[in-house]
């Protein structure tokens, strides 16, 4: 989806993104020269077809995590389906072990008390991308302040 | 009127972003799959003919022959599986490069949708209500290639695959993964075997040459002297043997003691390596390792 200001003929940028409420999907694009501002509702049950297949519209921020679909779609999941993993000094499946745990990743504990609000079924998914975001950005510690804007930054308003 | 610009003019590369994901989820798909040897469905198109307590059984069987054997539920609506295995309440470990299976009698690697859902939940997506039945298929066949690509089954020698009723999952099973072989499940009633019918033709039409006949719940052996006495009046296997031209692999008759074992995810063929129906699923397994996995019969 691209929307052009017609009198500037600019391309809009895209400016915030938001989830108000019944599957609805918003965005707000702006007009970089004369800066009008519109919003696009996306129609839930057109999003939602497109992501049953398990890819992203406007493509992804975060790479495919592990039963990503199963995880952020399925009713009546079991709370306690998922046990952490210790990370492992060596490579793990992902071949990313040392990268891991070479740049370990602290959780202030106000970060860890919001974390434990996230239901089990996602936690260990939604960990592990807010802290592969602080890694990457070289973000030792991780507190609300980062998950609030990992969270915009990767378009997470759901987690 | 005025002019305005395509899609394309703004965005050469439209609709990439979405091709690259699927791309990129196939190539998932494979290397995942890569160091399994061979993927085995059972498979009917009927339902209640014993499909999961076929694949429970052989898998044991296998394992015991000494493979590494994993097997994974496709029925996503009516998982049986990880109980029958048992692995029932078993966690999934929760690693970055794929979640880790838990292990069921025999030390069988098993993944189910029982392991993700609360006891008795049905399953039910999350989203656009009232309108499920657009995309339910389209979220059941990426949930199905997640349970395939996102679990590290590791180094298998032989993973089975519980292939749910309807002849559009095997299809569906079809669209994503190369099979070794399949096994058609049936009982001998005339209403199983032309369903299976069907699904052999399927199986023939997708171009898969090792297809084997299963009968399952043919007869009942008496428990005092073992004498068979037929569970339905007709028997309409041979016929469908005939008509498919495909060979009957095992006849396995019911048996009380198998139903109780499997229900309560214990291995009749290791508690009781005597018995007939232990015998039977044996020599099955045998089968399946000689004719669809040479280099393991060899090993």
């Amino acid at each position: 989806m691209k929307f052009v200001c017609l009198g500037c003929d600019e391309v809009m940028a895209f400016a915030e993104r938001q989830l108000p409420g019944d599957g609805t999907l918003a965005a707000v694009f702006a007009c970089p020269s004369c800066g009008r501002e519109i919003a696009m509702l996306t129609n839930p049950m057109e999003t939602r077809l497109v992501s049953s297949m398990g890819v992203r519209i406007g493509g992804r921020e975060v790479p495919e995590q592990p039963l990503e679909l199963v995880r952020s779609s399925l009713e009546g999941a079991r709370e306690d389906a998922f046990e952490e993993v210790p990370e492992e000094p060596s490579a793990s499946a992902s071949g990313r072990g040392d990268a891991r745990a070479s740049s370990r990743v602290t959780w202030s504990p106000e970060a860890l008390e919001r974390l434990e609000r996230v239901p089990g079924f996602v936690r260990g998914m939604v960990k592990r991308i807010y802290a592969d975001y602080a890694r990457e950005r070289g973000i030792p510690r991780l507190t609300p302040e980062v998950m609030d804007r990992a969270r915009s930054d990767l378009g997470l308003e759901g987690m | 009127m005025r002019k305005i610009r395509t899609y394309r003019d703004v965005d050469p590369d439209a609709g990439r972003e979405l091709l690259d994901q699927v791309v990129e989820q196939r190539r998932r798909l494979a290397e995942r799959l890569a160091p399994v040897r061979a993927l085995v469905a059972v498979v009917s198109g009927k339902g209640g003919v014993g499909k999961s307590a076929v694949t429970a059984n052989l898998a044991a069987a296998l394992a015991l022959e000494g493979l590494r054997v994993g097997a994974l539920d496709a029925d996503l609506n009516g998982p049986s599986l990880g109980r029958m295995l048992g692995a029932a309440g078993a966690r999934l470990g929760d690693d970055a490069g794929g979640v880790l299976p838990p292990r069921g009698i025999e030390g069988i690697k098993v993944v189910s949708m029982e392991h993700l859902q609360e006891e008795g939940a049905p399953l039910r997506w999350k989203g656009a209500d009232g309108h499920a039945s657009l995309w339910r298929g389209a979220a059941e066949t990426a949930a199905l290639r997640e349970l395939l690509a996102d679990v590290a089954w590791g180094e298998l020698d032989c993973l089975l695959i519980d292939v749910p009723p309807g002849v559009d999952k095997i299809a569906r099973l079809l669209e994503l993964v190369s099979l070794r072989g399949a096994l058609l499940v049936t009982t001998p009633s005339e209403i199983s075997c032309r369903v299976v019918a069907r699904s052999a033709g399927l199986l023939r039409e997708a171009g898969l040459e090792r297809v084997a006949l299963v009968a399952n719940m043919t007869h009942r052996l008496c428990d005092a002297c073992g004498h068979p006495t037929p569970l339905f009046e007709a028997d309409a296997t041979g016929a469908l043997a005939a008509d498919t031209g495909l060979e009957t692999w095992a006849r396995i008759p019911f048996d009380g003691r198998l139903a109780v074992a499997t229900d309560e995810g214990r291995s009749l063929a290791a508690e009781a390596p005597h018995s007939t129906v232990a015998a039977i699923f044996r020599a099955l397994a045998r089968r399946v390792v000689e004719r669809w996995l040479p280099e393991e019969a060899e090993a």
